[in-house]
């Protein structure tokens, strides 16, 4: 996984004004964002609702909306284990609630180490191979109990 | 030279095809091989990805599910000349599972090079775009509307009205919007056209610009689907060097280019008007209807949404003409559905079949049955807002109006399989419980409804009051079903209700207990 750079104005703006040509340009400077620093930090969000002339609140709500916009810093390595109907058919949920009490986790926090964050998600469209994970940007078919905690023992160390 | 097929599509990655490819090259380098790797996307027999294929004079030779340590043992075997081995399941296409298909929308998916346009090209593509060129956009709406093909996404409307609305409206900005926003349980077939075949969409894409007057085209891809974001990109850079994007496409007055857009993990930005909204940088709010996206879309101009699978079966209409394709299906679904059969299943996969195959077919003879082993109990059809039918409704034909019947949707045509240790209480609490997270809060049904929903089903459960609230829900489902603004909030009550009148019993379970002791 990338690593988050620190939080940095002056980047900010230059990621911000690289995207204004585009229409509709909110989302993919919030990717943008969300790419560089790991998170959206809250300082982003005068910035970007004064240069889209749009009202913070606006901004906000905009910025809250979607799952995938995270307000604070994740772990270094996330885990998002899918939660949705295929994946339960074949025991997802049994195998992502003992995963998270080994670890004293519940859904979409961090290991006190900082080193894995896991969430759910909803759907990776490998419902052919339930039940699936991603572990950064690996997609993974077929997982199950000893493969999550592989994982999590892996993630520490890198 | 011999040529191996090593698919890119998400599910063999997820199946190790990336330690699979590398193994096969150091294979290749270690005996001074002169071999060429090609990275298609999936043939949709899932179950056996990663599935390498070869190349022979006899056709192409599949071999899966291959693991990294069984590559020495293939090039051993002689497999590059479609030698025998325990993994090779003969020529692919000859395979009952894929010979039983009708390939139309998937014709070339797991064929070529998805990113090659050379091989699109080869393989019939643009064919249709250059016939509209040549019969003029009125006749180009004409053929579609002809077809009988209906939008994929699940809400089935008849393609031709959408793109003929948008036609007639005065010429000016419009614009056309790919829905890729998959994201419901147990469908994959977007994601696999996307990673497979992204030039049909990318020339369906550009048909419909023709037909409607537009000079520019979004994709709208969920942002699951990294994989697809990275393949169709590569395939935009492809139909742009080949003046198939741009100005002057293929050498006509159209101007049309695609930006490729990212969403951002919400369910409800499938919803066509939340998908406008998250396109134009607004929260992904459901707009009321009318006025219709045909006629005020997006940033207010003339849109034409449509699902993937729909743009993409655009070029075959118009290279074949639309009655070829609606010589295929029954009643009033027409042509074919790729079926996304999911789950708890043994041969889970895409299977693309005229409209018409019973549920029974589908999943025993298809499926062949549980993955577990265990008998069937339910297939949840149409995604998380689809109904639970049980194994006595296994005769319903697969088509638009035959699932309404039993109160029911195909949606986007996913099947998800469950056998009989699932608890359908829980299903039908999941169910309400997704659309309380996803719902984007702007009617009160589902905002209220949905938290109010799983709150009855955790009294349910827990035996308390049962009758009562079991009277209770469905009246919440009723209020919920009628006074949704979108099939968000109005269809996450199918699920429930289809668990409550055919898995009664699993809604009495703390009471039956209780009797028992």
């Amino acid at each position: 996984m990338s690593v988050a750079a620190p939080w940095d104005a002056e980047r900010a703006r230059e990621i911000i004004a690289a995207h204004l040509g585009l229409e509709g340009p909110a989302l993919p400077i919030l990717h943008a964002l969300q790419h560089e620093f790991g998170h959206v930090p809250e300082a982003a969000v005068p910035q970007l609702a004064e240069a889209l002339n749009i009202s913070r609140a606006e901004m906000h709500g905009v910025v809250t909306f979607y799952h995938d916009f995270k307000r604070e810093p994740r772990g270094r390595h996330v885990l998002k284990i899918c939660r949705a109907e295929s994946c339960q058919s074949m025991g997802a949920e049994k195998m992502a609630r003992d995963f998270l009490a080994r670890l004293k986790l519940d859904w979409g926090e961090t290991t006190p180490d900082g080193a894995l964050t896991v969430e759910a998600i909803y759907c990776l469209g490998l419902c052919s191979h339930s039940p699936s994970a991603m572990y950064d940007e690996e997609p993974i078919g077929r997982v199950d109990g000893a493969r999550l905690d592989e994982i999590a023992e892996e993630a520490k160390s890198a | 030279m011999t040529k191996i097929y090593i698919p890119r599509d998400m599910a063999a990655l997820a199946m190790g095809a990336k330690r699979v490819l590398a193994a096969v090259q150091k294979e290749i380098a270690a005996r001074g091989l002169d071999v060429e790797i090609v990275r298609n996307g999936s043939r949709g027999m899932l179950w056996l990805e990663p599935l390498v294929e070869v190349e022979t004079p006899a056709g192409r030779v599949g071999y899966g599910p291959v693991k990294p340590s069984d590559v020495a043992s293939l090039f051993e075997a002689g497999f590059l000349t479609g030698g025998a081995h325990p993994l090779s399941i003969g020529k692919v296409e000859a395979h009952p599972y894929f010979a039983r298909q009708r390939r139309v929308t998937f014709q070339r998916c797991g064929v070529i090079d998805p990113v090659s346009f050379a091989e699109y090209t080869a393989h019939g593509g643009y064919k249709g775009l250059d016939r509209a060129f040549s019969i003029g956009p009125e006749a180009t709406v004409a053929e579609i509307a002809a077809s009988g093909l209906r939008g994929r996404g699940g809400a089935g409307f008849p393609t031709g009205i959408k793109w003929k609305t948008v036609a007639d409206c005065p010429a000016g900005k419009k614009y056309v919007v790919v829905n890729a926003d998959e994201g419901d349980s147990g469908t994959f077939a977007d994601r696999m056209i996307m990673e497979g075949d992204p030039l049909s969409l990318i020339e369906g894409m550009t048909i419909c610009a023709f037909a409607i007057g537009a000079d520019k085209g979004y994709i709208y891809l969920r942002a699951e689907y990294p994989i697809a974001a990275e393949i169709i990109e590569e395939a935009l850079i492809a139909a742009r060097a080949a003046g198939a994007l741009g100005k002057n496409v293929r050498g006509s007055n159209l101007s049309f280019d695609i930006e490729l857009r990212m969403g951002a993990g919400a369910y409800v930005c499938g919803e066509e008007t939340s998908l406008l909204e998250s396109l134009e940088g607004k929260r992904g709010i459901v707009r009321a209807k009318p006025p219709l996206p045909a006629h005020v879309g997006l940033f207010g101009k003339p849109t034409v949404v449509n699902n993937v699978l729909s743009m993409a079966t655009a070029p075959m209409i118009l290279a074949d003409g639309g009655a070829a394709y609606h010589a295929l299906g029954m009643d009033r679904s027409r042509g074919t559905i790729p079926l996304q059969i999911a789950g708890n299943v043994k041969y889970a996969g895409l299977c693309e079949v005229p409209f018409g195959l019973k549920l029974g077919e589908i999943v025993n003879d298809i499926g062949g049955g549980t993955l577990s082993g265990r008998p069937v109990r339910a297939v949840q059809v149409g995604g998380p807002l689809g109904a639970y039918v049980p194994v006595s409704l296994f005769d319903t034909p697969f088509d638009y109006e035959a699932y309404t019947k039993v109160d029911s949707l195909i949606g986007h045509g996913g099947l998800v399989v469950f056998d009989d240790t699932v608890d359908m209480s829980w299903m039908a609490r999941f169910g309400m419980e997704f659309c309380a997270i996803e719902s984007c809060g702007k009617c009160t049904p589902c905002r209220i409804g949905s938290t109010r929903g799983v709150e009855t089903i955790d009294k349910i459960r827990a035996g308390e009051n049962v009758a009562a609230n079991i009277e209770l829900l469905k009246d919440l489902c009723q209020t919920m079903k009628l006074g949704s603004l979108c099939a968000l909030g109005g269809f996450a009550p199918y699920p429930v209700e289809s668990a409550l009148r055919h898995f009664p019993e699993d809604f009495h379970k703390p009471a039956l207990e209780a009797a028992a002791e």
